[in-house]
């Protein structure tokens, strides 16, 4: 017996979709791994976005086709990629003195939790038998312009990613601007979060109960 | 005359000693000089430090560096990978010692060894678990982390062409951490897939200037760590 899974709020596709819509022409992007990544598929039309990867290219072209990969041409998360025209090879000093030294002006990272002010949380969820592994999520928080966070809303038991405060340890101390989930568009405000934008199909409360913090409605 | 070359890669490896920190190229497979770290292995030295991005895959290259137990501590930002238990194993164990550093602190740590900067501020890891202990200081309003520079004994790297005066070229985003690990070694080893006599590389192309690699030696084939380790090879 096959049983159909509503849908209740954005899909990844979606999500990915729909941050892209805010992306200005011309910028220099980063993308972290997983969710993330979805996002340089959704590019509007007639705008131009040049990607950086953070192990040496800028200008980061899709995916070659199957059996087309180049050990040698990788992403951040090891898979196969492209260089586009006008794409540049550089050392990892440069790479981070670029994320650094603020020449990228937007990074889109996956979380485990964000808090209410805008802390980020997504490298160690702290236990002990787990193998600590930062790479260069810590550089990208303290020396982007602007980052965002792509994720579901809650973690697959249900619990909040958006909290008052980060249980796990930190990746960066109030670094994140805006949260793109599957049931809103939210900004990181002085005043804590607040709704930008439901998703299709989906209403405050519904939002607010799977929060773990206050949540400033929309029109407030 | 200047000739850098060196005939094998046991010849290029002879003098790393017990105890010796060893830097290695590479973002996962990308520029990890393969046959240099198994002629490391075959060499035999013991009580290594090695500082690297990530700690191999399966059981080649790094990984089996590890597993041949010759590595006391590594210095690196990402030793977790999804195909290899060599360092997990090592690390509960309590029988490897891990220094976990932000990417791009890593990254200017090195640069920093090699360019005669003892210590530098940096905004990253601020209010993070990984600041502990370090020193801090404000500029600007801002809080900053002093990190040390980084120095290695020897630098293991791969590269695609060298000529006999050690200037290099990289191939795409294998060059990653190969030109500061030069820069930040006392003896640089570089394997490329050609060496070519001076002159022949453009000096508009040179990445990494002959005055910080120490030795080349001709690896023409490389094998991908990928391969590898699709194909269950473990070395040794």
């Amino acid at each position: 017996m096959t049983q159909q899974v509503e849908q209740i709020g954005r899909t990844r596709e979606e999500m990915a979709q729909r941050l892209a819509q805010d992306i200005p022409n011309g910028s220099y992007v980063n993308l972290g791994i997983g969710i993330p990544e979805l996002v340089a598929r959704f590019v509007p039309e007639g705008r131009t976005l040049i990607y950086h990867t953070e192990n040496g290219l800028l200008g980061m072209g899709p995916s070659p086709e199957e059996g087309e990969g180049d050990p040698e041409l990788i992403n951040a998360g090891k898979r196969h990629v492209t260089a586009n025209p006008g794409a540049a090879f550089f050392h990892h000093a440069d790479s981070f003195s670029m994320i650094r030294g603020g020449h990228i002006d937007l990074c889109v990272l996956g979380a485990m939790q964000v808090s209410q002010h805008g802390d980020l949380a997504n490298w160690s969820t702290g236990a002990p038998d787990s193998i600590p592994a930062v790479g260069g999520a810590m550089d990208l928080c303290a020396g982007v312009k602007s980052v965002y966070v792509i994720t579901q809303h809650t973690t697959k038991q249900g619990e909040p990613k958006l909290v008052e405060r980060c249980t796990y340890p930190l990746t960066g101390v109030g670094v994140i601007t805006r949260v793109y989930t599957d049931l809103a568009v939210i900004d990181v405000t002085p005043e804590g979060f607040k709704v930008a934008e439901l998703s299709p199909g989906v209403d405050y409360d519904y939002v607010q109960q799977r929060t773990g913090a206050p949540l400033i409605p929309h029109n407030a | 005359m200047i000739n850098k070359q060196v005939s094998s890669p046991a010849e290029a490896l002879a003098d790393v000693f017990d105890g010796a920190v060893v830097m290695v190229s590479g973002f996962g497979e990308a520029g990890s000089p393969i046959e240099l770290i198994h002629a490391l292995i075959d060499q035999g030295a013991r009580e290594l430090t090695v500082v690297s991005n990530n700690c191999g895959s399966g059981e080649v290259g790094l990984a089996a560096l590890l597993k041949a137990g010759r590595v006391r501590k590594v210095v690196c930002s990402f030793p977790r990978t999804a195909n290899s238990t060599v360092f997990p194993d090592l690390y509960h164990s309590g029988k490897i010692e891990l220094e976990l550093v932000p990417q791009g602190t890593l990254a200017e740590r090195i640069r920093a060894g090699g360019a005669g900067i003892p210590a530098f501020y940096t905004p990253a890891a601020v209010g993070t678990p990984l600041a502990e202990g370090k020193e801090s200081r404000d500029f600007d309003g801002k809080t900053y982390l002093m990190e040390r520079g980084l120095k290695a004994d020897f630098a293991l790297i791969k590269g695609k062409a060298a000529d006999n005066h050690g200037n290099v070229i990289y191939n795409k985003t294998a060059r990653n951490f190969g030109p500061i690990m030069a820069m930040g070694s006392k003896t640089a080893i570089v394997q490329v897939e050609e060496v070519v006599s001076a002159g022949e590389i453009d000096p508009e192309v040179v990445v990494s200037p002959g005055i910080f690699v120490d030795r080349v030696v001709e690896v023409a084939q490389p094998a991908h760590e990928s391969e590898l380790v699709a194909a269950g090879v473990s070395y040794p």
